[in-house]
């Protein structure tokens, strides 16, 4: 199978089952999740190395879900490639089940918990830096909100990535303009955000966070030696793939109803046929 | 009686592990002299990462180290390392469950005269709270260097906070038994027990000999740590001697003595008297002046403690 059809069938499939997680869990971050989709399925499907049957493996590829909140996409995710069953994901959320709403480090293939914001890119550098120090060659990951942009932590790390010359890190910024309140930019302004990190030492590549192949290009991209950190500033839609979720402010944590998630299940599919006709 | 900075035993310490174990790494916030790692970074520099005037990131950092398979030992200023970065000890660290030791330095009022930004009096009430986090304040040089043995094989994060100056011994040699969440009893009595912790212990001590001028036999317990407590020594103490007095540089709220009071109280209730730093931003000066403005000297500690028998 083509690889970009792959991925996109496999997205689709993840946004259809986190969907169902949320709806059956009864909460959940659901437009944040659908943003990041496709930046992860890139990542966890073509771009990182890892063995699912040895998550603990030492030269894997790190990933840190900075923006935890979005963690419905990283654990359909993980069930998905074999991590832990897929029957799991129905305990999301629930008494004492260990998929709790924010990355837990206790499931098989979450690195670090996380959940505060503006903490994964200063882990991530961390990480970075032993490997560095251990003479390693795995990468690291680390996906963090636009929102999230505002915490100054963020920059204390930015900086020290820059000043490591760590160019084993990428940062992943999902830039889809919405936070929990409103607009980012009515709420803080973060542009020009892509000169903020190439005045940060970064070398920084922006791209359409759903377009699979410019994804591809930009980790394939990062992974040059340059002496430099990477940025991916990935222009993403929060909500992305069901209509009536898309770039509405109310769905950072909105609970579909039973007819909402029909209706958006229906559309999922019905995108992946229209597509696989095209 | 020799005088030693117990800050100067961790970097002794670190020097030792490190050159043995490639995989320990210092961490330090522009806090490399004040923290006497200058030695550390000239002989080991390598295994110095120095990340600027950025509290957050250096425990963020730490984590991930840790998660990459190092041996982080953070050495940066209690005051800061413990309220400016709390949400990354509490998050990054302490629920992450990653193997990062914290050594504040200058901790208490060791910068007794910079003022009420540059104190450490919360760092227990902060730390005890947060779980899987152990928080220990050795007494004196020994402390440090057996605590210090104790931690490089020790898996998990512990916060462990020192002071800035030279502080008098209470032990006359290495020769005692030293574990973290032991309760280290330096002497023995019957009519009243002094539990003190970091480098007030020495003070406790005197206090005692004080009292035994008057006649009342003392129990000294050195509690360095102050996370997991040792209960059982606080249990039996109240048993054995009826009467407690505690003795920290902290604020009287959430500390030792609260502590302590919290054990006595559920368990054997007995008077307990706290000598402590009360809760308004704290008299500048040195610190021997902060003491005596607060009643934690000898003289007082003793005067008080015989009133308790009144």
């Amino acid at each position: 199978m083509n690889k970009l059809v792959f991925l996109e069938e496999k997205a689709t499939q993840i946004r259809r089952d986190l969907l169902k997680m949320i709806v059956n869990a009864g909460t959940g971050h659901t437009a944040g999740s659908l943003s990041n989709t496709d930046i992860m399925t890139v990542l966890f499907y073509e771009v990182m190395d890892m063995k699912v049957d040895d998550p603990d493996w030492e030269d894997r590829d790190r990933f840190i879900l900075s923006k935890g909140h979005s963690v419905e996409s990283y654990y359909t995710i993980l069930a998905d490639k074999g991590y832990f069953d897929k029957e799991e994901l129905n305990t999301f959320c629930q008494y004492k089940s260990r998929l709790i709403g924010h990355p837990n480090n206790k499931v098989p293939g979450v690195e670090m918990n996380t959940g505060a914001l503006g903490h994964g890119l200063a882990i991530a550098t961390g990480i970075a830096k032993a490997a560095k120090m251990s003479k390693k060659d795995y990468k690291v990951y680390t996906l963090m909100g636009d929102g999230e942009q505002a915490e100054g932590s963020v920059w204390e790390a930015a900086m020290a990535a820059s000043h490591f010359k760590l160019d084993n890190l990428v940062g992943i910024v999902d830039r889809n303009n919405l936070q929990i309140t409103d607009n980012t930019e009515r709420v803080m302004t973060l542009e020009p955000l892509a000169e903020k990190w190439k005045s940060f030492g970064w070398e920084v590549i922006e791209v359409d966070g759903h377009n699979y192949q410019e994804l591809i290009d930009a980790f394939s991209e990062s992974k040059k030696n340059n002496g430099k950190p990477t940025l991916v500033l990935a222009n993403t839609i929060k909500g992305k793939g069901v209509s009536f979720m898309e770039n509405k402010v109310e769905w950072h944590h909105g609970l579909p109803s039973a007819e909402e998630l029909a209706q958006a299940l229906e559309e999922l599919s019905s995108q992946k046929e229209v597509k696989q006709n095209v | 009686m020799s005088k030693t900075a117990n800050k100067k035993v961790v970097c002794q310490k670190l020097i030792e592990f490190a050159e043995k174990d490639s995989d320990i790494v210092a961490l330090t916030s522009d806090s490399r002299g004040s923290a006497s790692m200058t030695e550390f970074g000239n002989q080991l520099p390598d295994q110095l990462v120095e990340v600027g005037i950025a509290e957050q990131n250096i425990v963020g950092m730490a984590a991930g180290l840790a998660a990459g398979g190092k041996k982080p030992f953070i050495t940066s200023y209690a005051a800061f390392v413990t309220m400016r970065a709390i949400e990354q000890v509490k998050v990054d660290v302490a629920y992450s469950n990653v193997n990062v030791k914290i050594i504040g330095i200058s901790g208490g009022v060791s910068y007794g005269p910079l003022g009420m930004s540059h104190h450490t009096l919360h760092d227990i009430a902060v730390m005890r709270a947060i779980p899987n986090i152990k928080m220990v304040m050795p007494a004196d040089r020994y402390d440090t260097e057996k605590l210090m043995e104790e931690l490089v094989d020790y898996q998990g994060p512990v916060y462990v906070r020192v002071g800035r100056n030279p502080v008098e011994d209470v032990h006359k040699s290495a020769d005692y038994e030293f574990k973290i969440g032991k309760a280290d009893q330096l002497r023995d009595g019957s009519d009243l027990t002094i539990i003190a912790t970091g480098e007030l212990v020495s003070t406790a001590l005197k206090a005692a000999n004080l009292l035994k001028k008057d006649d009342l036999s003392c129990r000294v317990i050195n509690m360095h740590t102050l996370k997991p407590l040792d209960e059982k020594a606080i249990i039996k103490a109240a048993e054995d001697t009826g009467k407690i007095v505690t003795v920290e540089e902290h604020s009287i709220y959430g500390g030792l003595g609260s502590a302590v009071s919290q054990v006595v109280a559920e368990n054997h209730p007995v008077p307990v008297k706290v000598f402590g730093i009360p809760d308004e931003p704290a008299v500048t000066g040195y610190p021997e002046d902060i003491f005596n403005e607060y009643g934690l000297t000898p003289a007082n500690i003793a005067e008080k403690a015989k009133r308790m028998f009144n």
